[in-house]
């Protein structure tokens, strides 16, 4: 760990007016304090913003507002979002452990930084993200946690959120607030896929720090959603795949269909294809099959992780079949 | 490791097969083997207070005055040399007093190997440390840095720049394998058994099964890191360490740094888990060649990723397993080869090939196991060394066999229970494995398994039912030794140099020392943990517990011939013999009259004596050279897989165990569960991931290298036949291994059971069964 400075921010704009090039926003510190730890990270000063005004209140058009700094086990156990976006209740409590949850906030949660074995490694191994151009140990080495989507040859790693991937499927925005002001960006559009620029992962400008998300009214999909980790212990792992879904039924066919991804590539992955694919269908196991396959007809598979893509296929249509169940 | 080696063991054995029994250690039973008080209760650890409340003392939290903290640089490459390594930056950073490295390091002789003759060595590898450029395996310390405070020396050691220059390296097994070597023996085992012509037999049996198993890679995660707090003082070398090897340990610095024996106190009162990683690695090594160096204290605390790149684990294995029966079940054959990974400057064996030649009485056998030289970290023992993996391999062989045969798995095993050692003929001291399987079937209601895979389920899970044996042999360590005090109150202490990893060392011999003495518990106290105190061996092997047991037991007859000397002619015990006398009621009587009695305060007070003392010692364990002594057990799981993820969840654990007497109800239990645990890791998670392109182990962290968490771990019945070993001190064989041999074969046949696939690849993640 280099040494750094610490500064509490005492509100939004002292936090802003106190970024500089070296300077990191500090939530809970559970990903950043263990990045700076093992000096894959580097920072001159660290400006705490996890103690700034942190609510979670409902908005002019129904939705919910959550400030950044809300610790994921306040939000997972707020009464709006459990009884109206069950999916984010369970994402947040299928990820990390209890301690964990009740340290990270939401804006460090959107920016946790991937759990590739390659990347963590600054003195052994190769990594485009950590230093571009430096080469991708990744691609040929351990790959079983790494993307089948939209990777790149210069970065196959994942995003290990479990929240943002129901945040993707709830169609939530992101609030930031920079040096040149106010700026709103969907979640769907705020992290970036790797393509030949791994090193930057979301759209992030300097100095900006996310001071809440903001999720839509919730649509009769989002109240019937479900949230599916498969991983490799019962708890305390990341997903290997997750399943965020939310289904809508009249007269047997589907008006709304919510699929987002986890565990397949740099970002939570938004299955728009199969989603269109399945509006106005007959919820079978055999059309939600179908479709999801048309979502993973780009996967691109490494040598460790084949099994995800098949995996995937079972996991959504395992969620969507029960949410149809539930709801038929 | 010799054919000398072998020639003498045979030798030995030859001689004691003529030998009677009597005259052997434990040739007369332990009384405490039936005459019990507290022996065989439920005790409590008498550390359990001092460490919930923080009180007791780890290596790293004892205090100095002056300390230093070192942080490691580790190698980047497997094999080659330094050819630039500049200091300067963290030289200059902020509280480093200085980094060592190969160019400034002391003259340190190589740590002599661990071996059965000599107790006093510790290495677990034979390569020279830090005392040239050369590099052995990725990991290797390159630079020790030495700061005021720990994360200033972290802080540093991000600044040390090395340049090397590589040299190809041997890190792949499956090119590692064709020039494996083939050992003389394995550990006090012949290596090669050929006995019966196994391959015709094979041939010619009416249902046969041949399949090959791999275990892989494990590395040990005790929740204490390694870590040791270490000061020279006047010449001598003090080093407060986490250790299951004091005076092994002791011995070794002593070697390498050329000191007198006596000039080198090791202190080591708690350990926070051993499991065979708490031995003499590079760090204490280093961190006393550092204090040596700088001329103060010096406190190293591995971090996860330093303990992986320089604590060895438990190596990869490859097992072939070829299983011959007629058609009543009885075994006509067994073969059982395999590889596993052990550099030629490692020393600890991974004898998994012994697992098959004492549980089943087969016909005839064709054993023998390879082991790949490659440029690695060293091996360590963890947790049932061989067994542990061996019983994988040959438990899920006789799995495959049962349902080949189409009969019940509890039932092939009771065909072919062996009522002596089915290679030597030796007579077993004692063995009960089929009444362990009586015990666990009924605990978990193998009467609800349902013989045909795959047809029991609960919505998308199919459940499964499995079973396996496990085993671990008796072991009794020579020249372990403890002093019995006995003070002008009549009270006894006990103090040995013995080791507490959590397992209830103190706990027991207070129980067993009371009983043995004839005192209330409370009059008898134990120290252990310090190299000041009597030699004992390592605690390892499962071996401590009888140990010291004998040591203890030793020293009561000492004691008292000593205390019918001292008592002189004016006491109702004058004219008897140690023999005639037994210690009952705080003090002797005469077993012939008990009238006849006098207790220890008064046999001191009329010596004006205010102690005595006395020494005891174990000796050469020649029981286990003559009986087949091994302990057994019978390990039940009940699971569910998902049919759409191929997510395992284990609902039920059962482990019934025969290991003779069991000392004390509640240790014992934690001790079985704790191996069971492990075993559980074994079976679902637990993999190293070595890079094979670099040597590099890319799981240095807890969030990579997958244990169970409390989730994954199901209710857990421990279960014990309770039947004597009247061969063994108290009747009781070591536990500490045990508990993890068997379960993953367990848990393997019980996804068999429960889907219909037969993996034979550990660890049984959800990829190998969608």
């Amino acid at each position: 760990m280099m040494p750094f400075g610490y500064v509490r921010a005492t509100d939004r704009a002292d936090a802003v007016a106190r970024a500089g090039s070296g300077t990191r926003f500090l939530g809970g510190g559970t990903n950043l304090v263990d990045l700076l730890r093992q000096n894959m990270e580097q920072a001159s000063n660290l400006v705490d913003v996890s103690r700034l005004d942190g609510s979670i209140r409902e908005s002019h058009g129904g939705g919910l507002l959550i400030d950044a700094s809300v610790r994921n086990a306040a939000l997972a156990a707020h009464p709006l979002v459990r009884r109206r976006y069950p999916v984010l209740t369970r994402a947040l409590l299928a990820g990390a452990s209890a301690q964990i949850r009740n340290m990270a906030t939401v804006g460090g949660n959107i920016l946790q930084r991937t759990r590739c074995l390659y990347f963590y490694d600054v003195d052994g191994a190769r990594c485009n993200k950590r230093q571009p151009g430096a080469g991708c140990d990744a691609r040929e080495g351990f790959n079983r946690y790494h993307a089948i989507l939209g990777a790149s040859d210069q970065c196959v790693a994942t995003h290990p959120s479990d929240m943002c991937v129901a945040l993707a499927m709830l169609d939530a925005v992101i609030h930031l607030s920079g040096p040149d002001g106010e700026r709103s960006v969907p979640l769907a559009d705020f992290h970036a896929l790797p393509n030949a620029t791994p090193q930057v992962e979301t759209v992030l400008k300097q100095g900006e720090l996310i001071t809440g998300v903001e999720l839509p009214p919730p649509s009769d999909a989002v109240t019937h959603s479900e949230y599916r980790k498969v991983r490799d212990r019962s708890s305390y792992a990341f997903a290997l795949i997750s399943v965020a879904g939310g289904l809508a039924l009249a007269d047997g066919r589907v008006t709304e269909v919510r699929i987002a991804l986890g565990g397949v590539a740099a970002k939570p992955w938004r299955a728009r294809r199969a989603e269109t694919a399945l509006v106005g269908r007959a919820p079978s196991r055999d059309a939600i099959l179908a479709a999801i396959r048309e979502e993973l007809v780009d996967a691109r598979p490494l040598s460790g992780n084949a099994f995800k893509i098949g995996l995937a296929e079972r996991t959504v249509t395992a969620v969507l079949t029960d949410l149809a169940g539930a709801r038929a | 490791m010799s054919k000398l080696q072998n020639a003498i063991i045979g030798g030995v054995r030859a001689v004691l097969g003529q030998v009677p029994a009597a005259w052997l250690p434990g040739g007369t039973p332990d009384p405490l083997i039936d005459k019990r008080v507290a022996l065989g209760g439920q005790q409590s650890r008498v550390d359990g207070p001092d460490k919930v409340r923080g009180v007791a003392r780890f290596a790293a939290e004892v205090p100095m005055e002056d300390l230093l903290y070192a942080t490691f640089v580790h190698s980047t490459i497997a094999r080659g040399r330094i050819v630039e390594l500049d200091t300067s930056a963290a030289e200059a950073a902020p509280g480093v007093q200085l980094v060592m490295t190969h160019r400034n390091a002391p003259k340190m002789s190589v740590p002599p190997a661990i071996g059965i003759t000599n107790l006093k060595a510790a290495g677990n590898h034979t390569l020279p440390i830090m005392q040239s450029s050369e590099i052995r395996w990725n990991g290797q310390v390159v630079a020790v840095v030495l700061a005021d405070t720990r994360e200033k020396a972290d802080h540093a050691a991000t600044l040390v720049r090395v340049r090397y220059e590589a040299s190809p390296a041997r890190t792949r097994f499956e090119v590692g394998k064709r020039s494996a070597y083939t050992p003389e023996s394995l550990l006090v085992e012949r290596n090669r058994l050929d006995k019966g012509d196994a391959g015709k037999k094979l041939a010619e049996a009416a249902f046969k099964i041949d399949a090959v198993y791999t275990t892989p890679w494990e590395n040990h995660n005790p929740i204490e890191p390694h870590a040791a707090t270490i000061v020279w003082r006047d010449g001598k070398l003090i080093v407060h360490d986490a250790t299951q090897m004091i005076n092994a340990t002791a011995g070794s610095l002593a070697k390498i740094f050329g000191l007198k024996a006596e000039d080198v106190h090791v202190s080591s009162p708690y350990v926070g888990g051993g499991f065979g990683a708490k031995g003499m690695w590079d760090h204490q090594i280093l961190g006393a060649a550092a204090a040596r160096l700088s001329g103060r204290p010096v406190r190293i605390t591995l971090s996860r990723a330093s303990m992986h790149r320089l604590v060895g684990g438990r190596t990869r294995t490859e097992q072939r397993v070829a299983l011959g029966a007629d058609a009543d079940g009885k075994l006509k054959a067994l073969l059982h080869h395999g590889y596993g990974v052990k550099p030629l400057h490692s020393v600890c064996d991974e004898a998994f090939s012994l697992t098959g030649r004492s549980l089943y009485a087969s016909e005839s056998f064709d054993v023998v196991q390879h082991y790949v030289d490659l440029d690695l970290l060293a091996n360590s023992f963890m947790r049932g060394p061989g067994e542990t993996p061996g019983t994988f391999a040959i438990e899920c062989a006789m799995d495959e066999l049962a349902h080949a045969i189409g009969m019940d798995p509890i039932e092939l095993r009771r065909r072919n229970a062996s009522t002596r050692d089915p290679v030597s003929g030796a007579p077993h001291s004692q063995n009960a494995m089929m009444a362990a399987y009586d015990l666990g079937a009924a605990r978990i209601g193998w009467d609800r398994r349902t013989p045909e895979p795959g047809t029991r389920r609960d919505g998308e899970w199919l459940i499964g039912m499995g079973c396996a044996s496990g085993t671990f042999p008796f072991t009794r360590m020579p020249g372990s030794s403890a002093r019995i005090t006995i003070d002008a109150e009549g009270h006894a202490h006990v103090a040995s140099a013995a080791h507490e990893m959590g397992m209830g060392t103190a706990t027991v011999q207070r129980q067993h020392t009371a009983d043995r003495l004839g005192l209330p518990l409370d009059h008898v106290t134990v120290t252990i943990g310090d190299s000041s105190l009597p030699f004992a061996s390592f605690a390892g092997g499962s071996s401590q517990t009888a140990s010291l047991a004998a040591a203890i037991s030793a020293a009561s007859r000492k004691l008292a011939t000593e205390l019918i000397q001292l008592a002189g002619n004016d006491t109702p015990l004058a004219g008897l013999k140690a023999s005639e006398v037994e210690f009952a009621d705080g003090g002797l009587r005469s077993v012939e009259n008990p009238a006849r009695q006098e207790s220890f305060v008064s046999i001191l007070r009329r010596a004006s004596r205010r102690e005595l003392s006395v020494i005891g010692e174990s000796g050469a364990p020649l029981e286990i050279l003559k009986f087949s002594m091994h302990s057994t057990s019978a390990i039940f799981c009940e699971l569910r897989v998902s049919e759409v993820t191929g997510e395992i969840r284990v609902d039920r654990l059962v482990g019934a165990f025969d290991c003779g007497r069991i000392l004390n109800t509640k240790t014992a239990t934690s001790q079985f569960k704790g191996g069971m645990i492990m075993g559980l890791g074994m079976a679902l998670a637990e993999e190293t991931l070595l890079d094979e392109r670099t040597g590099r182990i890319m799981s240095t962290s807890l969030a990579d290298y997958h244990v169970p968490v409390h989730l994954d771990v199901p209710d857990i019945d421990v279960l014990w036949t309770d039947i004597a070993d009247p061969r063994a001190p108290l009747g009781a064989r070591g536990i500490g291994e045990i508990g993890t041999t068997g379960v993953a074969a367990a848990v393997a046949n019980a996804v068999f059971n429960a889907t219909g696939k037969r993996v034979r690849e550990l660890p049984l993640t959800l990829d190998r069964l969608i």
